[in-house]
């Protein structure tokens, strides 16, 4: 059977005891609390430039865009100029769709055969959705965490941490307490939907087919991180004024370790960082390489624009006169010219 | 095809549980009537391409150079470096599934290794083992296995069921293509001599006769020779092409498997009416050329430089004739290669003049680089400024639908132009549905060289959706008749609609034209061009 | 050509690619994007505020929790409070060491807290927390004594 998640489960059940044991008993928060984290920093932007440099580094020899509606060809046919885009501009457009709409993953439908012999095709949002919702919500989470990273907090930050805790919930039972602080939606939504994305690769068969241990353990560490963020906020709470101190201290290269973060917080960091130094070398490449696929990022209008190959070495070829000279007798008994009689 | 199961058997039998097994522990099965011929050693060696050797798939061993694995690691490298798109293609899937279901082979077979995403995952799978630290490092974990005889083929297997048609690439949210994938891996078959006979041979072909049938030049002037007595027959009218005609206007190459083959030919005989009116009407001197005789492009199947070598052809053909632009007839793969290589790679073109229209005067900006312009697009055109005398009742008999080849689809963006010149020549036309046209066209599941007559069973699979939309037209509208742009849709689609919806017949999109066309002089016409009485005509 | 007179070419330097440059100034930008924080703060520490204690908060010696659970729940308590006064109209708060308090922010809290600025707001601002307590008790009101 397919276990292949528990791999990465058991990976991120480690990685939390190393962090929670470390510091709770070994009081390893030196480590956990600044030196990892530089490490996990200098892993990740080295890793990115590496890896995005790496794909720099190969040529674009053939302008290959795929062409997903109507050319520009004759002046009384209307283009599709985001889908075929001709001009620079247009592409520009079109990698705005992709990137902040997922516009192809929008198309997505679901094939199945009905009444034994019709193929029918439904429209099938949920993956968009999943994802559209997984990913704007972890942008949010990142963008108000930067309150505790700068200081003064710009207005911007705050801002977006306001509308993230625009609804109010309350539920003031005499076992779950939650109400203040406000609620913010986007941890929630994030946990939701790391969770769809986890349940799909498990339930849907195919999907559960092609899906490597790689694919479940960011799913698992980001559950991990957006539940112990969850935890430290609503219910085990820590010393926000703390934490705020310990991150500062790292972004001002002052790193300070203050009293009374409870090991929850460590944990949170730890897994932030594994998931830093971790994303150069794992598919998590794909926020970087959506920028430069070839199929999206070139203008569609190879016939009127010559794209250049930076190693178009010369070939081989049948030339005419080869030609000629093998088949002369025959193309003048045919009554076809020829170049030398 | 006796042994052949049913349509309803063959839809019934199609189960898309994926089996028990990993599919890393999932050995191939090589199984017949799903696999192309190997190629014929002398067509390998005619192109000079390494290691033409007499193989079998069936066999145990493959008479693989010793160093196989080298050449083939090498090969990857090297190609890392030239082509970016592989390199991200390698490195980015998530696999989140959106392409699993939008392949024709899997839709019709079942096969998981037909879903785009694991096709590319079997090919990963060794990139990691053999280029990725993590690969390296944690094996298996990491998704990577080492390339063993047993995985080459199975690569081979599968990358030989593909028919690079782009449809999963429109799917994916990172747009990674499995034609470039498949593209990259059949160039690394051909490093070790595993192409498949039925693009070898037509390769060796076209280098040497100039198209991938091997018609020599007299009998190609033989051929349309012999359509010019027929359409003599059917209209009165004797028509006279040019063939490597110096200082002719324009150069027209297409497919020569529509020389060759029904119903292609009929689309042939459309070629030359079409001409013979635009020459008599407007004297636009058109001509063949027998030494590019091929529009078509199975070296695009092979190797880029193969693709290139076979292309060069076409540039060297128009610079030696002294005409002003080409024009290029009704084909798939073919439009890719002129669309999106053969400005890059034989370009540029500055003998050519940029192309105009001399009967309507309109530019064809967007082809105005690599001088070229689509048939449909010229023929649109002059139908829009009423430069084509037509009758489209001539075409009432028939009840038309419209299958986008996806070459001119994904691979160009091609789509109202024929629909506006079918539209214009005929009464009756119905769309397939949305789904299943356009950019989300299916293939005819015998593109990319696929279309072989031993592999029978992998096309009939893999047409199945095209076949089922049209099946939907032709119960709902009495649709009967199937055009497209493609010569390889003309060939490979009436077998498929004979197997899945009897009754619809395939034309190419000029053939409805000639029919509707009505030549200066012309005696009464009483049957189409294939032969078939015009309605109204029926008792006669 | 074979692969390796290929090879040989990119050995030249024949490979120059031109979107290189582009590829390096998304790259920057991401990377500018991302060291916001290190660059925002320029290098200045910022340690946590120090809070002021009232003389009669310090009198007091304990809130009516332990400080460290006043720290971390303190926001909670006061709407347990809120909750309890409002809708259950008992405003008498009893503390595990059975001391009796009146449920009060306004009355009992900035009594002893009295410097809202000094005390509340250092502390609210520095994490960024904006709470809507304040939207109405403004500090300790005058008029009810």
């Amino acid at each position: 059977m397919n276990l292949k998640y528990m791999y990465s489960l058991l990976a991120v059940i480690v990685l939390f005891l190393l962090a929670y044991l470390g510091v709770e008993a070994a009081g390893l928060e030196l480590l956990f609390g600044i030196v990892i984290p530089y490490v996990a920093v200098v892993a990740f932007i080295a890793g990115v430039v590496y890896r995005v440099m790496g794909w720099a580094r190969s040529a674009v020899p053939f302008p290959i865009p795929s062409t997903c509606g109507q050319q520009k060809s004759l002046p009384w046919i209307k283009p599709n100029k985001f889908d075929n885009p001709f001009t620079p501009g247009a592409v520009v457009v079109r990698m705005i769709l992709e990137v902040c709409c997922f516009r192809s993953l929008f198309r997505n439908t679901r094939n199945s055969i009905q009444e034994g012999s019709k193929l029918a095709f439904q429209l099938e949002i949920w993956l968009w959705l999943g994802a559209l919702a997984f990913h704007y919500a972890f942008l949010t989470v990142i963008v108000r965490h930067l309150r505790l990273f700068t200081e003064p907090v710009p207005a911007m930050i705050k801002m977006v941490e306001t509308v993230d805790s625009f609804f109010r919930l309350e539920v003031l039972s005499d076992v779950v307490r939650i109400g203040v602080p406000g609620i913010y939606i986007s941890g929630l939504v994030l946990l939701a939907a790391v969770t769809f994305l986890f349940i799909r690769r498990i339930v849907i068969p195919h999907v559960k087919y092609i899906s490597l241990p790689a694919d479940f353990f960011p799913l698992f560490l980001i559950f991990g991180i957006a539940f112990t963020g969850i935890l430290m906020r609503y219910f085990s709470k820590v010393n926000i004024r703390a934490a705020k101190e310990l991150a500062l201290g790292l972004v001002s290269f002052h790193p300070t370790i203050p009293q009374g973060i409870g090991p929850v917080f460590y944990v949170h960091l730890f897994f932030v960082c594994i998931l830093l130094a971790y994303f150069p070398f794992s598919k998590l490449m794909h926020m970087g390489g959506v920028f430069l696929s070839p199929t999206r990022n070139l203008p569609c209008n190879t016939r009127a624009v010559r794209h250049v190959n930076p190693w178009n070495y010369p070939v081989e070829v049948h030339t005419y006169e080869e030609y000629e000279e093998e088949f002369r007798e025959k193309m003048i008994e045919a009554g076809l010219p020829v170049e030398k009689e | 095809m006796s042994d052949f199961p049913k349509p309803d058997e063959l839809l019934s039998n199609i189960d898309r549980t994926p089996p028990q097994t990993d599919w890393m522990d999932t050995p191939v099965n090589i199984r017949k009537g799903m696999y192309c011929y190997a190629a014929n050693p002398k067509s390998v060696a005619y192109t000079h391409l390494p290691f033409p050797h007499q193989w079998n798939p069936m066999d145990e061993d493959w008479k693989l150079p010793e160093n196989w694995k080298e050449i083939l690691h090498e090969g990857f490298k090297v190609r890392l470096e030239r082509f970016r798109s592989f390199k991200l293609f390698m490195d980015i899937c998530v696999r989140c599934g959106a392409c699993a279901d939008k392949c024709h082979f899997f839709i019709g077979t079942g096969d998981p290794k037909n879903m785009p995403v694991l096709r590319a995952e079997l090919l990963r799978s060794i990139y990691r083992n053999d280029f990725t630290a993590a690969g390296k490092i944690l094996g298996r974990l990491a998704g990577a296995r080492p390339l063993t005889v047993e995985v080459l083929k199975e690569l081979w297997y599968y990358f030989f069921q593909c028919t690079e048609c782009r449809r999963c690439s429109i799917f994916c949210p990172y747009g990674i293509d499995t034609a470039e994938i498949t593209m990259m891996a059949r160039e690394l078959f051909n490093l070790i001599g595993l192409n498949i006979d039925w693009i070898a041979t037509p390769v060796a072909n076209c280098y040497r006769t100039g198209n991938h049938l091997g018609i020599q030049p007299h009998a190609f002037k033989d051929m349309l020779d012999f359509f010019v007595d027929d359409l003599e027959e059917i209209t009165g009218v004797r028509v006279e092409p040019n063939f490597n005609k110096k200082g002719a206007d324009i150069l027209f190459i297409t497919p020569s498997g529509d020389v060759f083959a029904d119903p292609g030919t009929y689309t042939c005989m459309g070629y030359l009416l079409l001409f013979h009116y635009l020459k008599e009407v407007y004297g636009l001197d058109v001509t063949w050329s027998t030494y590019a005789s091929e529009g078509g492009n199975f070296g695009s199947f092979t190797s880029h430089e193969m693709m290139k070598r076979l292309n060069s052809k076409m540039y060297a053909e128009a610079k030696r004739l002294g005409v002003k632009w080409i024009l290029g007839g009704e084909c798939g793969h073919m439009w890719r290669v002129i669309n999106q290589y053969m400005d890059t790679m034989n370009g540029p073109a500055d003998f050519l003049e940029e192309p105009v229209s001399p009967i309507t005067g309109t530019k064809f900006e967007n082809a105005k680089s690599t001088k070229m312009v689509h048939l449909s697009e010229f023929t649109a055109d002059l139908i829009k400024h009423g430069k084509l005398n037509l009758d489209p009742s001539r075409n009432d008999n028939l009840i038309l639908t419209y299958h986008d080849s996806c070459n001119p689809s994904r691979g160009m963006g091609m789509f109202d132009e024929p629909r506006y010149v079918i539209q214009s020549v005929a009464n009756n036309f119905y769309e397939m549905p949305p789904n299943t046209i356009r950019e989300q066209t299916f293939c005819c599941g015998s593109g990319s060289g696929l279309n072989a007559g031993e592999n029978m069973e992998l096309r009939l699979t893999g047409g199945l959706p095209r076949a089922n939309a049209v099946k939907h037209v032709h119960d709902k509208y009495g649709v009967n008749m199937l055009a497209t742009i493609c010569a390889i849709d003309r060939a490979a689609l009436p077998t498929l609609m004979d197997y899945w919806v009897p009754g619809v017949g395939v034309t190419g999109v000029t053939e409805m034209v000639a029919n509707a066309l009505i030549l200066p002089g012309e005696r009464e016409r009483t049957t189409n061009l294939r032969g078939e009485p015009l309605p109204g005509m029926e008792d006669e | 050509m074979s692969d390796k007179k290929i090879f040989l070419m990119k050995d030249k330097n024949i490979f120059l690619i031109k979107d290189k440059k582009y590829i390096i100034a998304g790259l920057v930008f991401f990377i500018a994007l991302f060291t916001f924080p290190f660059w925002y703060n320029s290098g200045k520490a910022a340690p946590g505020p120090e809070l002021k204690l009232t003389d009669k908060a310090k009198e007091a010696k304990e809130c009516v929790m332990p400080t460290a659970y006043m720290r971390a729940e303190h926001m909670q308590l006061l709407d347990i409070w809120r909750q309890s006064v409002v809708r259950n109209s008992d405003n008498i708060y009893v503390n595990p060491s059975g001391k009796a308090f009146t449920m009060s922010l306004s009355n009992t809290c900035l009594d002893c807290h009295s410097n809202k600025a000094e005390f509340c707001d250092k502390c609210h601002d520095y994490a960024s927390v904006r709470p809507y307590c304040f939207d109405c008790h403004i500090d300790k009101p005058k008029e009810i004594k």
